[in-house]
């Protein structure tokens, strides 16, 4: 639904739904933390959690209504915190083991 | 022409202190940050004057280990922080965008205040650590000295700096929106002033940049409050991840240093030159590239940290892909100027210095970025000299070339144009004669924050400390002629220069509302007629 | 329109131009955000590379149900901020009203159990610095791991704090009736910044609890 100033406007039955997805994917977030899937565990548990705050983004915080600027906005947070973490787990993965250096 | 009336312009609009406490007008509160990046930038000064003194002999005779230890790291914080960071963007970049954008104001006008009120207090807090001692950690904050060693004021020192940190952020945020919302009937983003897509550039790094420096430092007050090895490796943390979050944004910081000068030069060259920009497009994207790129290239600073020598390889090379888009700017300048009616006014002689200095220092930063010769200069006075060309030789001059070319627009007077010429020329030699010494010191193996050395390095301590001299003389010339300028100065015209861009098409000073009648912009913004280029007459008919 | 002309900030030429920057603005104050937490997860990434097992560890001192309770509870005060901003869409000031204090409600359950938990690792000696005692098998790293819990909780619970603030701010303007369909930024942008703090908790809440459970 739209305002006459152009706004989107949700239902309520469309944010209980949006609600009710975030809940499901908690739920599935502990469920597949307790079983063993090795190296997967972790990958999987950030992917969940993309998912939920795509969701949030999307629906609850508009971006699927917004402008293509706004998006932009959201991608390049999100690129920038990647482009730290990234390039400073690159330096402690491709660093020589030296003789001596904590454990 | 149009004439000021004194009554109708922001200055005379209203008076007294509330007046300009409590402003909403970008163009009061540009004034605001100019009076407190100046305060600041004697405070930085005096540190430096002593720290030259001290220089002069190789002894330690003026002052104590501990004390030099201060002065380089308060110098540092207070140069950086208060008065590099804000000192074009937060005066000029205030006053001017909407002017530029034929705007009535920034999208956020209570947000402005309050960014400049943040920056006061962080101020206080920083001056508030000098006055009780200061910081011996150096600008840089390095753990686990500041975390966990120290016994100088970190704490007050650290939280200056966090708080000043989000004037950038909200100053940052501002200058975007009103940059993408608030464009005049037919400014295109490609018909924009350089100047503003050197400030959007900027205000990009500021906002993405700065927020990852409020909490390292937090995490170091936490540190030093707690003890608990975050960045400490006798318990279990690791110092070069500081490292690592520290130069994650004053990498970037320096681009926000520099990158509003390069935007105040590239008004400057078009208008002296009488000529059209070279390259337009090529100078606004590249601005965009040093503001990505620069947030590739902070390993830089850590060669020799520990670092993995892969990731060192790997940032050497980003480094070197940023000093590309510098570099075009540079060319384009020159190309600019090429066949153009070259004016020596007093804002051209400083923008031309601006060129010829951070050439040098741009050049240098390749040498500093390469890794395997780094390794020698590393912490030697060849970085200090780098970035005083960039930092001072470039940024205060473009800061001076921009105060000299828009005074007249920001006050509606003019100054003694020969004052100005013979000033600039005195900063311009005392910069080279204060800092190209330190080149060869470094090279020669003189580190960087130490003030005893062997006597074979004095000559060029003591060439260095009469150049720093003569270049404070400098400074202290324009204050003079510029504050008596309000007093006695001719009043100026609307557009005293002859310049393009919609500031000058209002009047000097502007007043409230900043247009009569709010302008439409119908042609590309640089459109000085080109001099020399006279189309032969067969040509024209040639073309039918 | 009159209505609106009494609503439009002077510096703007329209209402549409007001409302595109104010969100605009939000936005990029939530992209620095995302920098200024994304330090402090950058940091966490690089101990727990180093240290799993202390993560490890550590995690499993942390009470998964609360967590995941509390989770659930943060999510239900982001269902009641979405219904407030549709309610300011709509220049519904009484709706603005009722789902702004049950979202406070919410947040402030979610603070309280934050407290208990707070207290419970008091009890145990998990506070790194001030009272650590607790037994631990994969040494320091334990402490360095409460050390980001309590900072990283500390200040996403900072920002719920604030975000209780901003709320009694707006239910203020909305007493007043000040929002209208044409003019409701800040419970838009209210509804944002705590949308935001819930995007914050949602990756915490497996960071922190969540380490190698199986």
């Amino acid at each position: 639904m739209q305002t006459d100033s152009g706004v989107h406007v949700s239902s309520y039955g469309f944010s209980f739904l949006i609600f009710a997805v975030l809940l499901v994917l908690t739920g599935v977030t502990v469920g597949v933390a307790y079983v063993d899937l090795g190296w997967i565990n972790t990958p999987l548990a950030l992917l969940i959690a993309g998912v939920k705050a795509g969701v949030v983004l999307a629906y609850f915080m508009h971006l699927k209504w917004s402008t293509n600027l706004t998006v932009l906005v959201a991608i390049i947070g999100l690129l920038w915190f990647i482009i730290l973490v990234a390039f400073t787990v690159a330096d402690y993965m491709s660093r020589v083991p030296v003789q001596g250096w904590l454990g | 022409m149009i004439e000021a009336n004194p009554a109708s312009n922001y200055l005379g609009a209203a008076h007294g202190l509330r007046s300009w406490l409590l402003t909403r007008d970008h163009k009061r509160i540009g004034v605001l940050y100019l009076l407190g990046v100046t305060f600041f930038f004697f405070i930085g000064g005096a540190f430096a004057v002593l720290m030259r003194f001290e220089l002069a002999t190789p002894e330690a005779d003026l002052v104590a280990s501990d004390t030099y230890n201060r002065l380089f790291s308060m110098h540092g914080i207070v140069m950086t922080f208060l008065f590099l960071v804000p000192s074009i963007p937060a005066s000029l970049g205030n006053f001017l965008l909407p002017l530029m954008l034929g705007a009535r104001d920034l999208a956020f006008p209570k947000l402005n205040l309050l960014s400049w009120y943040v920056f006061m207090v962080g101020g206080l807090f920083t001056v508030a650590a000098a006055a009780f001692g200061g910081v011996d950690t150096g600008w840089t904050f390095y753990t686990p000295y500041s975390s966990t060693y120290a016994n100088s004021n970190v704490m007050l020192a650290a939280v200056g700096v966090f708080i000043t940190g989000f004037s950038s952020i909200l100053t940052g945020v501002n200058f975007i929106v009103t940059i993408h919302k608030m464009r005049a009937p037919g400014l295109t983003w490609f018909r924009l002033p350089l100047f503003v897509w050197a400030h959007y550039a900027t205000s990009l790094i500021m906002v993405l940049g700065t927020p990852v420096l409020a909490i390292t430092l937090l995490l170091v007050a936490v540190e030093r409050l707690l003890g608990v090895g975050i960045f400490d490796p006798s318990l279990g943390g690791d110092p070069i991840l500081f490292q690592h979050l520290f130069w994650f944004y004053s990498h970037p910081a320096v681009y926000i240093m520099v990158l509003p000068g390069m935007g105040v030069i590239s008004e400057i060259i078009t208008c002296f030159a009488r000529k059209p920009i070279f390259g337009y497009k090529f100078i606004a994207f590249s601005s965009m590239a040093i503001a990505v790129l620069g947030f590739l290239v902070w390993g830089h600073h850590m060669f020799v940290s520990g670092q993995s020598v892969y990731a060192g390889v790997a940032f050497s090379m980003l480094t070197m892909a940023v000093s590309v888009p510098s570099a075009i700017k540079v060319f384009n300048w020159l190309a600019t100027m090429f066949r153009g009616s070259i004016v020596f006014d007093s804002p051209m002689i400083y923008a031309l210095g601006f060129i010829g200095l951070f050439t040098i220092g741009g050049l240098t930063g390749v040498f500093l970025g390469t890794l395997g010769l780094d390794l020698h200069v590393h912490d030697t006075y060849f970085v200090v000299a780098h970035f005083h060309f960039i930092m001072v030789g470039a940024t205060v001059m473009a800061y001076l070339a921009a105060i000299h070319f828009w005074w007249p627009k920001i006050f509606g007077r003019t100054f003694p144009e020969n004052w100005a010429k013979f000033a600039a020329l005195m900063v311009f030699a005392g910069f080279i004669l204060a800092f190209f010494p330190q080149f060869v010191l470094g090279y020669l193996g003189m580190p960087r924050r130490y003030h005893i050395y062997p006597d074979e390095f004095q000559m060029l301590n003591v060439l260095s400390s009469a150049g720093a001299s003569i270049l404070g003389v400098g400074y202290l010339i324009p204050m003079v002629y510029l504050l008596g300028s309000l007093r006695i100065g001719k009043k100026a015209a609307a557009n005293p220069w002859g310049a393009k861009g919609l500031e000058w098409k209002t009047t000097s000073p502007p007043p409230v509302e900043n247009f009569e009648t709010p302008p439409t912009v119908e042609g590309d913004v640089y459109e000085y007629k080109n001099p020399h280029v006279v189309r032969p007459p067969e040509v024209t008919l040639a073309r039918g | 329109m009159h209505a609106a002309d009494a609503q439009l900030d002077h510096h703007f030429d329209d209402i549409h131009q007001q409302r595109e920057a104010a969100g605009l603005g939000m936005w990029l104050f939530l992209a620095q955000e995302v920098m200024f937490f994304g330090g402090l997860f950058g940091a966490y990434t690089i101990y727990r590379l180093l240290d799993y097992a202390a993560f490890q560890e550590a995690s499993h001192h942390l009470d998964v149900t609360i967590g995941a309770v509390n989770t659930a509870v943060l999510i239900g005060s982001s269902l009641t901020m979405a219904l407030a901003v549709r309610a300011g869409q709509l220049g519904n000031n009484r709706g603005v009203s009722i789902f702004v204090l049950l979202t406070m409600l919410l947040g402030a359950v979610f603070l309280g159990v934050k407290g208990i938990e707070y207290s419970d690792k008091w009890h145990h000696g998990l506070i790194p610095g001030l009272h650590f005692t607790a037994e631990t098998v994969a040494g320091r790293g334990v402490e360095l791991f409460f050390v980001f819990y309590f900072v990283m909780t500390g200040m996403h619970a900072l920002h719920m704090v604030i975000g209780v603030g901003l709320m009694l701010w707006v239910l203020r303007m909305a007493a007043q009736k000040r929002f209208t369909p044409e003019r409701h930024a800040w419970v838009e942008n209210l509804g944002l910044y705590w949308h935001f703090v819930d995007i914050v908790w949602i990756f915490l809440f497996p960071l922190l609890y969540l380490i190698g459970r199986h």
